[in-house]
């Protein structure tokens, strides 16, 4: 709030606050998009899930929850015939299997405005870091005020082409203003952030100081010919739960 | 926050619609009607084959907007903006058709634009993701077309004091592109 100079902007930052003020006294959605269910399971080896089917078990608590928390059913059965299945299944799993014998859930609910933002782009190892840095500001640039900044910038650096645009994805679960484990990446992310910043986006795209939160990045190794870069828009509602069972 | 907000009333007349200039937050009164992707598609499909709008589009606003359900007692759930882009394709028929207006997020295509100054309309941005704070301004809500569509449903709201700001207006002004260029670091 004190670094946005728009009188416009600053009055639409308020405006946010006070949305999630009352979506909390009311216990109504911060905002009516309640996405598409989106879950991040790591799963102890040493554990043995008994009976049931474990999609089946995910897909019947989306059920129920969406149901019971009057929520927003978001998703058709096929992406052609757009038909709403009424229920916001199928959800989606990432599964991890971890050491240990513990199932960890965690739930981030993606809403569809800001995923229409996102993009994942081959680049050359040529394009080096100055590449990603353009790729970054572009994509923040020409999004405006479509996923509803201020944003989270989700990156992915690396892997292959399916494996970059989950890491940007799982990027976005980390804790808002958390600094990234590796001191190259986190003076990364906050010169991203900078970088973004200058954009003038802007609270909504109306122009501004404050265009995002934050710029979480995930890296992993890759091919030798390849860089592959995702950047995955998350809006101000960035909603995330987990649970240890 | 800013005092200096413009009570309106729908159905919008011309000599308004020509005092709402970009930067102009509004306060809307009346009856509004929601409708995205999908209830866009029939509309227009509908238009294009002679037939009726499920409301008589004449001097009125539509809310891109699809809310989640209300609770027990509620009128309404949350009600924020959806992605106004994505309606680009489909507004130019709908205010060829009569609409004076509309209410979303983001930026809409130069097309729409030309429409505004065409029919004197006007498009406004309420706050994408202020969905609980909107819904307190909407009074009334029921379904009057495409219930099988679920949240994107025709829906027919009556809104007292909904909040919003011109930022396409009928002159060819365009907050967006002159807000982010004030606030460019080159």
């Amino acid at each position: 709030m004190d670094i946005e100079e728009s009188e416009l902007g600053k009055s639409i930052l308020n405006d946010i606050v006070k949305n999630a003020e009352i979506a909390r006294d009311e216990q109504v959605p911060i905002c009516q998009d309640t996405g598409f269910s989106v879950f991040f399971v790591r799963m102890g080896q040493d554990l043995r899930l008994v009976g049931g089917d474990f999609n089946d078990a995910f897909n019947e608590g989306v059920r129920q929850g969406y149901a019971e928390g009057y929520l927003r059913k978001s998703i058709v059965s096929d992406p052609l015939e757009r038909k709403n299945t009424g229920d916001n299944t199928p959800c989606i799993i990432n599964l991890e299997i971890v050491p240990g014998d513990k199932l960890e859930i965690q739930c981030a609910p993606k809403g569809g405005g800001s995923e229409n933002m996102s993009e994942v782009r081959m680049l050359k190892p040529s394009d080096g870091v100055e590449g990603l840095k353009d790729f970054v500001v572009e994509r923040v640039e020409k999004s405006g005020g479509n996923p509803c900044p201020p944003v989270i910038v989700g990156v992915g650096v690396g892997g292959t082409f399916d494996k970059c645009a989950q890491l940007a994805k799982k990027a976005l679960l980390r804790e808002v203003g958390s600094t990234h484990p590796s001191s190259y990446y986190a003076e990364l992310e906050k010169e991203l952030l900078q970088l973004v910043n200058k954009t003038g986006v802007g609270p909504q795209g109306l122009g501004g100081r404050v265009t995002a939160l934050a710029v979480h990045i995930e890296a992993h190794p890759c091919h030798i010919a390849s860089f592959p870069v995702a950047v995955n828009m998350q809006c101000h509602a960035a909603r995330h739960k987990s649970i240890v069972l | 926050m800013n005092s200096n907000k413009i009570r309106i009333e729908t159905p919008l007349t011309d000599d308004l619609v020509k005092e709402l200039k970009i930067g102009t937050e509004v306060l809307i009164n009346g009856t509004i009607y929601t409708g995205r992707d999908a209830a866009h598609k029939r509309m227009t499909d509908a238009l294009a084959k002679g037939e009726k709008l499920p409301f008589d589009p004449k001097g009125q606003l539509i809310y891109y907007a699809g809310p989640t359900p209300p609770k027990p007692g509620k009128v309404i759930g949350s009600a924020g903006p959806t992605t106004s882009y994505r309606m680009n394709k489909y507004a130019p028929a709908m205010y060829d058709a009569g609409l004076k207006g509309a209410i979303g997020k983001g930026e809409m295509s130069a097309e729409v634009a030309g429409k505004l100054k065409e029919h004197t309309g006007v498009y406004f941005l309420a706050i994408g993701g202020a969905g609980a704070l909107i819904s307190r301004s909407i009074t009334a809500a029921e379904v009057i077309a495409y219930e099988d569509l679920g949240p994107e449903a025709v829906r027919k709201l009556t809104v007292n004091d909904f909040p919003a700001i011109v930022v396409m207006d009928c002159y060819g002004g365009n907050l967006f592109r002159e807000g982010i260029e004030k606030y460019k670091v080159a």
